[in-house]
């Protein structure tokens, strides 16, 4: 099989394949390794590619297992590369940031040493947004991440480096992180698929914190199937993590029911006003209508709290943050300032200098509302805020099942286009942050382009550790559409 | 003018725990710098903490021996600060909600005892240590330390002297030491006192307050409060302000110093830990653990006192050590003669334990050999110089007493015919002596029974000597 056969190929038919033994565990790491080395001047999607010879050894072993006739997983086999704020062993985390630029982790995050166990082979770190702080991919040391259907514009973020990557089959699956939307606006503007999971349903541990209360990791892939057979696998209590409370894995199963009926779905027809573009607008009320169509229920509402969301996340993630961020202070590891000569000077130099633009806003930010004097008039009453989002979607999910909402109000914009405005940067969010602030599960689906031909996302909302039934509505949407199978132009 | 001294104090105590609080990693004192480390506790990019229940248990329990209320669900905090000690740059702590309040410790300084009250427990971890290198000029930090788990035990500001301090910390550490939560040791930083002191005029206002830290030993606490006082009256009555700050106590020159002040304070950006999920206790759990407490030191104190009738003074000394207690109770039950066992106990026992430098808590004697010993004695077949040398020989080598003495050859002669050959002999050979004692000089007694022991060799029961001697005198005249 040529190499470009290999890598067009979604992760669960490149499994198949392997177990099938028509395409060997090396052959499919040596596809992709070429297909990401090749990728990364064009969209600058990865960080580091591991050498062969470790690739190599990794995919020999899987291979091995394989042939003695051991069941590992559904996507055994399969090469992946994880965003880079995620630890492994021996490969560097930089998380986008000259403070880590040289930081290797002495050990592998619970969601990577499940993946190597599922036999999965890890080829490479990838881009994204300084310490996973920006919408865009454009604030990490690397320099920004290139969108596949246009590399004028940005990927999305902050996990732009592994939607762009996916996008550019330059892998079939990749993990990211999702703070306030950081998996499925990426995957939006980079007409991929992505699952933001329940807080709670993965281990954090091994992923370095932006804001502890709002991350989670989850998968990224061409289709939800994909999405899914990596969820299964990374999802689960761990021993490591308190706050990783699903006791079992998220099931994995490839059903797909014959029609939507009796699946209650909620439109907040106020994401439909201000600022959104006409053709997401339209795109996303289309994908309305065939849900309706496949005798789904579909309904509208007002979303409240809608204009508070995105204050009241930027309090608590950058508060969350500038605590989470301390920890670099030029001591024990990570960038050390070589002007300092006092612990004073070792803290202030190595930190204006290791940290970028965004990171030091928000940690700004974040120092600032939880100072003594303006806790309670902004952190207190952002956690107040919070409370009632919760109460507000409990409310909504005594009535349906999902919410159907776009993903971003846009589609994705010029790299540099952006940048310099934060707040405008901020309001980006305003479809995705509510769910982080209240802990939901979310996918992105690919439903359509706008008129320069960039992709549009859908999102589907669920109540916590409803991912089952989001997974099966996402995965009739992908039977009835084709969206998700359109690739970038020129790309092989 | 007369002021009264307000006191209010913070202990902080290590606890003993296998492991860490957030982490695997033994909880030991004394290792190679950096090698009771892990991603957790040196503060990792991506790792997180998970909660040693153990710390939990420490916690409630002695909230529960300080009569305090337990939190049916508490929270943690992150203190955040940046010193090259704390890995994280932010402490695990709990300010908001802390694991138990409002609890009370009665001490007794003069006649009447006094409640002090407790204003909380709470539950956080410890720092690491910063060592000043051999060569050169670097500091480095040894984290070992860093994510041991600690108790904070706040009281209200109820103390009026440091006298009352110091017996607060005394009973504070019979607890803990009851508890076996806390090693206890102020010299190796395992317990660790602050002191907030003001004054106050006779019915007027609370003054303004400083707290004083780096304090080692009970002696500095005594020597700190009185320094402190005397620092905050100068100034008072030369019509000045105290300032609002946190001194260092120099043990060496016996003053302290001003650390920082409130201006300059920092403002340690508290906020809710979002890596853990707030910890719910049970009913059952409080119950449980409340059927685990052990009968601390006062009761046993009122209970060696009043029913097995030794003096105040000797229980006091022996409930000092949960240990030595225990000891004690057994060996007063298996002889049946506790006043017998408390002098074995504070005499004998608590000497070797002081000359060897041995941790009270941590010896371990066989009672029953005690207790051998104890009926040996005062049944007359040992006198008190070989029970004396057979103690050590059971504290010392876990000796058999029976065998031991039997080697020896340490039984007292108890052969009536053998006491009075040696007393006639003493007489025969001392003459004068004998003819001074018959002509009343009481002194020429002595005399005689140091010769009758030795001819002896030092094994019969002296009481049976002085009566064979008085009886043989008697014959003589």
């Amino acid at each position: 099989m040529q190499k470009n056969e290999v890598t067009s190929l979604s992760a669960l038919s490149l499994a198949g394949l392997i177990k099938a033994k028509k395409i060997g565990v090396r052959e499919a790491a040596e596809a992709f390794l070429s297909a990401a080395k090749n990728g990364r001047p064009r969209h600058n999607t990865f960080i580091s590619v591991c050498e062969d010879g470790e690739v190599f050894q990794q995919a020999d072993a899987v291979q091995k297992k394989l042939n003695a006739g051991e069941e590992l997983s559904p996507l055994a086999g399969v090469p992946i590369a994880l965003k880079d704020n995620i630890c492994t062993v021996g490969l560097p985390a930089t998380c986008a940031s000259k403070m880590l630029k040289n930081f290797t982790p002495v050990y592998d995050a619970t969601a990577v040493q499940r993946l190597k166990a599922a036999g999965l082979v890890v080829i490479g770190k990838l881009n994204m947004d300084e310490f996973a702080m920006g919408g865009s991919s454009e604030t990490g040391v690397f320099g920004a991440v290139k969108n596949p259907w246009n590399t004028a514009c940005v990927a999305g973020g902050s996990s732009g480096g592994s939607a762009a990557a996916v996008a550019a089959a330059e892998i079939p699956v990749a993990l990211g992180s999702d703070t306030g939307g950081s998996i499925r606006q990426p995957c939006s503007f980079c007409g991929v698929s992505g699952i933001k999971p329940t807080y709670g349903a993965v281990s954090r541990y091994g992923l370095i914190a932006y804001a502890s209360s709002l991350d989670q990791i989850g998968p990224i892939a061409r289709d939800i199937d994909d999405c899914a057979a990596l969820l299964h696998l990374i999802s689960g209590a761990d021993g490591r993590d308190a706050t990783c409370t699903l006791e079992k894995p998220l099931a994995f199963n490839r059903e797909i029911p014959q029609n939507l009926s009796g699946l209650k779905i909620g439109i907040p027809k106020n994401y439909f006003s201000d600022g959104i573009e006409s053709d997401v607008q339209s795109a996303v009320l289309n994908a309305a209508k065939q849900f309706k169509a496949a005798k789904a229920n579909v309904d509208e509402f007002i979303m409240p709290l809608t204009e508070y969301t995105v204050p009241a996340y930027y309090v608590i993630a950058a508060a969350e943050a500038s605590s989470n961020l301390s920890r670099y202070d030029g001591i024990k590891y990570g960038f050390k300032s070589e002007n300092a000569k006092t612990l004073r000077e070792v803290y202030q130099m190595s930190r204006s200098e290791g940290f970028g633009e965004e990171v030091k806003r928000r940690i700004m930010l974040g120092s600032f509302v939880l100072s003594s004097g303006y806790y309670d008039a902004f952190y207190k009453k952002a956690m107040q805020t919070r409370a009632l989002i919760k109460a507000e979607f409990a409310k909504l999910f005594d009535s349906y099942d999902i919410i159907l909402a776009p993903v971003a109000p846009t589609t994705a914009y010029k790299i540099g286009q952006n940048i310099h405005d934060p707040i405008k940067m901020y309001m980006g969010d305003i479809y995705t942050v509510s769910v982080n602030l209240a802990g939901l599960p979310a996918v992105s689906l690919p439903c359509g382009f706008d008129k320069r031909a960039m992709p549009i996302g859908l999102q589907l909302i669920g109540k916590a550790f409803s991912e089952q039934k989001l997974i099966t509505a996402a995965k009739y949407f992908q039977k009835i559409t084709d969206w998700h199978t359109k690739k970038p132009g020129g790309e092989k | 003018m007369k002021y009264e001294t307000v006191i209010g104090i913070e202990v902080h105590a290590e606890l003993n725990t296998q492991s860490k609080i957030f982490c695997g990693c033994p909880n030991a004192f004394g290792a190679v710098p950096n090698t009771h480390i892990c991603p957790i506790c040196s503060g990792q990019p991506g790792a997180l903490p998970k909660l040693n229940e153990a710390v939990v248990e420490c916690a409630v329990r002695l909230g529960l021996a300080l009569s305090c209320k337990i939190a049916k669900k508490c929270n943690f905090d992150r203190k955040n600060y940046f010193y090259p000690d704390l890995p994280k740059a932010y402490q695990i702590s709990q300010l908001y909600f802390p694991i138990c309040t409002d609890g009370f410790l009665e001490i007794q300084t003069t006649n009447t005892p006094k409640r002090i009250g407790i204003r909380e427990i709470h539950i956080e971890e410890d720092a690491g240590k910063l060592k000043l290198a051999s060569l050169g000029r670097a500091t480095q930090a040894d984290l070992n330390r860093a994510g041991v788990p600690l108790l904070e035990i706040v009281t209200q500001p109820d103390f009026e002297s440091g006298e009352e301090v110091i017996a607060f910390i005394e009973r504070l550490r019979e607890i803990m030491l009851y508890l076996d939560i806390c090693d206890c040791k102020m010299q190796e930083g395992s317990l660790r006192a602050d002191i907030n002191l003001s004054l106050k005029q006779k019915d007027g206002e609370l003054g303004t307050r400083t707290e004083t830290k780096n304090l080692n030993s009970l002696k500095a606490v005594l020597r700190a409060v009185q320094y402190e006082t005397a620092r905050q009256a100068e100034i008072l009555a030369k019509g000045g302000m105290v300032t609002q700050q946190t001194r260092r106590w120099d043990d060496e020159k016996a003053v302290s110093h001003p650390m920082r002040s409130k201006e300059n304070a920092q403002d340690y950006r508290y906020f809710p830990e979002p890596d853990l999920p707030p910890l719910y206790i049970s009913d059952g759990q409080i119950k449980k653990l409340s059927k685990s407490l052990p009968e601390f030191a006062h009761h046993k104190r009122r209970r060696f006192t009043q029913e097995l009738g030794i003096s105040p003074s000797a229980a006091e000394i022996i409930c000092k050590s949960k240990n030595i207690a225990e000891l004690f109770e057994a060996v007063a039950e298996g002889s049946g003669n506790s006043v017998e066992a408390a002098n074995l106990i504070t005499g004998d026992i608590l000497r070797l334990i002081g000359e060897k430098g041995l941790d009270p808590e941590k010896i371990c004697l066989d009672a029953a050999k005690l207790t051998s010993l104890i009926d040996m004695v005062t049944s007359g077949k040992i006198n008190r110089g070989v029970y004396k040398e057979a103690v050590e020989a059971v504290f010392l080598h876990d000796a058999d007493p029976t065998a031991y003495i039997t080697q020896k050859g340490l039984f007292a002669v108890c052969d009536d015919a053998l006491i009075r050959a040696a007393v006639t002999e003493a007489i025969s050979k001392n003459p004068q002596a004998a003819a001074d004692y018959t002509a009343g000089k009481e002194k020429a007694f002595a005399c005689l029974m140091g010769q009758a022991m030795k001819h002896l060799s030092g094994k019969a029961d002296p009481a049976a000597v002085r009566k064979m001697l008085v009886e043989v005198l008697k014959e003589n005249v």
